[in-house]
């Protein structure tokens, strides 16, 4: 078998006889403005088409004399003013919902901000220490499966004022998935870094910075990530109760008032700001914790 | 070169257990050694003989459980820049360019002692010890896995110890690389004297490289079975060494030792 096979070879040998051609070379930028056009499309389009199709049933569905839920079309021509103009001022308490989310946003972001630093520095503490994790964390457990609204009378009854409380109930969501992350992110750490710090004699704070949080970024970014969605969800309950400008309170004015189609407005602000809340936090995360994965 | 100064780093009959729970695992048993200033020692064994226990210890990253570790007659019991250590794998931070890894060494070790420019000039002119400026504004991702050990091993130099521990510091690579970075190391330790304990489970790179070789006995509780010198004189090359007799005499004896008298014992645990 093997002697037949080496000796047919040599008769196949003379063959390479093919030309290089060259081909005539694609219009570059035309073929990459196609690519970039249809990759836009692919991305939109979806989720476009499914919105219409959404907003079509809707329309459908409520078109009837008895439907106690406005239509698109309704919201459109009631509540144009609160989508055209989010930022116009007729009076204190008659502004744009541009302006109620600032309001909001605003106490998250005090809520949210005390919740990330406390967070991260509790949760660095556990992480470091085995003892202190197994004597705090079942507790945390508990604590961080109590719904935001359930804090909000306690926070009333020490704060005595409804922003503080707010901003109390923001900081008491966000805070548990932020130290349960970081405390999982330290004790992460490779024990080769600990060796490097241990052999560098660094101190804790130089340990800190420059091993701890570059070690744990992108642990403790998914759990800024969970927190601020949890803030913004605690934030329109918690408003709703307590009163002010913010949007929540909006909300629950509007069905004071029974405006339902200002309601369904209101609705699409806070899902886009809280989607927006969630990608910028993602968004800081990668760039933070960029080159942490080899 | 053994006459010079006794007794620099003294490991005097230490012994290392772990506990776990009511388990109590014996490591390292009745360890003595005296190494001399500006020395070479390769440290062989099979794995799971403690060789990098031992090192540990040296290190300061673990406590001795009995006996005592003397470095210039002070006793190491913790971790610090004089007792540098290139680990097994590089332990480079990812995160941080190669300039800036050799950075956080120096600026910790000398931060009272130089100037924001005499660092600099000592961080480029320990990558230059190593031939890696070139990639110096790289991160550890970005090169090679001998490249990295390189870095690695200008981080522990840019901490003039006193004592360079290396941990199978080229186990990982391959045989070309591992050879170019021998070639490196003996040159380095031609030029600046260091002393310089290397774990090894490689016969070859232990007799090329140490002026003495530490053959561990198997564990639990190993100990030092036997010392080696390895009297070949320096500048040694690798070529015109793999037919000198004193070469191949040194290699036969640790091979006999590992092979022969000591060897390795499948799933001991």
């Amino acid at each position: 078998m093997s002697v037949v096979a080496l000796k047919s070879r040599p008769a196949e040998s003379p063959k390479p006889e093919a030309k290089v051609m060259a081909l005539p070379a694609p219009p570059k930028s035309r073929l990459a403005i196609r690519r970039i056009l249809s990759d836009i499309a692919g991305r939109v389009l979806p989720p476009a088409v499914v919105l219409v199709v959404l907003l079509a049933i809707w329309q459908v569905a409520f078109s009837g004399q008895t439907s106690g839920l406005p239509t698109p079309s309704t919201v459109w021509t009631e509540s144009a003013d609160l989508i055209l103009d989010p930022f116009y001022v007729y009076g204190t308490q008659d502004i744009g919902l541009g302006w109620r989310v600032l309001t909001s946003l605003e106490r998250v972001a005090y809520g949210f901000g005390l919740a990330a630093v406390v967070g991260v520095l509790v949760g660095a503490i556990l992480g470091q220490s085995a003892l202190m994790m197994r004597g705090f964390d079942p507790i945390f457990q508990v604590l961080r499966t109590v719904p935001p609204l359930a804090w909000l009378p306690i926070s009333l009854a020490a704060f005595m004022d409804s922003r503080p409380s707010a901003i109390f109930v923001i900081f008491i969501t966000a805070i548990w998935p932020i130290i349960i992350n970081t405390a999982a992110g330290v004790r992460a750490i490779p024990q080769d870094y600990r060796n490097v710090a241990a052999v560098l004699r660094l101190n804790q704070i130089e340990f800190f910075w420059k091993i701890m949080v570059p070690s744990a970024a992108p642990y403790i970014f998914s759990g800024l990530r969970i927190g601020v969605g949890l803030s913004w969800l605690a934030i329109v309950a918690a408003e709703m109760l307590t009163g002010g400008v913010g949007i929540g309170f909006f909300i629950w004015d509007a069905w004071n008032s029974s405006r339902l189609t200002d309601i369904i407005v209101a609705l699409v602000y806070i899902g886009i700001t809280g989607f927006v809340l969630d990608r910028l936090v993602g968004w800081i995360g990668t760039v933070v914790s960029r080159g942490t994965a080899t | 070169m053994t006459s010079t100064s006794a007794k620099y780093l003294h490991i005097d009959r230490v012994c290392k257990s772990f506990t776990n729970g009511s388990k109590v695992t014996d490591v390292l048993s009745d360890i003595r050694l005296t190494i001399d200033k500006g020395e070479f020692v390769s440290i062989i064994g099979h794995s799971g003989c403690g060789k990098s226990t031992l090192l540990n210890l040296i290190a300061g990253l673990t406590d001795v459980t009995t006996g005592a570790l003397k470095l210039e007659g002070r006793e190491v019991n913790a971790p610090g820049p004089e007792r540098a250590v290139v680990f097994q794998n590089h332990s480079l931070l990812p995160w941080l360019t190669v300039y800036d890894n050799v950075k956080l060494a120096v600026n910790k070790v000398f931060s009272a002692t130089k100037t924001r420019a005499e660092r600099h000039d000592w961080i480029l002119h320990n990558l230059d010890l190593v031939q890696m400026t070139h990639a110096a504004d790289k991160r550890p991702g970005e090169i090679s896995g001998g490249m990295r050990q390189r870095v690695g091993i200008a981080r522990a130099l840019s901490m003039e110890p006193k004592v360079l521990l290396l941990d199978e510091p080229f186990g990982a690579l391959d045989a070309l690389t591992r050879a170019h970075l021998q070639d490196a190391v003996m040159d380095i330790h031609a030029r600046l004297g260091n002393t310089m304990i290397m774990i090894t489970h490689d016969v070859d790179e232990a007799v090329l490289l140490a002026d003495r070789i530490v053959m561990m006995t198997n564990g639990p509780a190993a100990t030092i079975g036997e010392v080696l010198d390895v009297a070949i004189p320096r500048p040694r090359d690798r070529i015109a060494l793999a037919s000198h007799p004193d070469y191949v005499r040194a290699r036969e004896a640790v091979l006999r030792f590992l092979y022969e008298r000591h060897r390795f014992v499948e799933a001991a645990e």
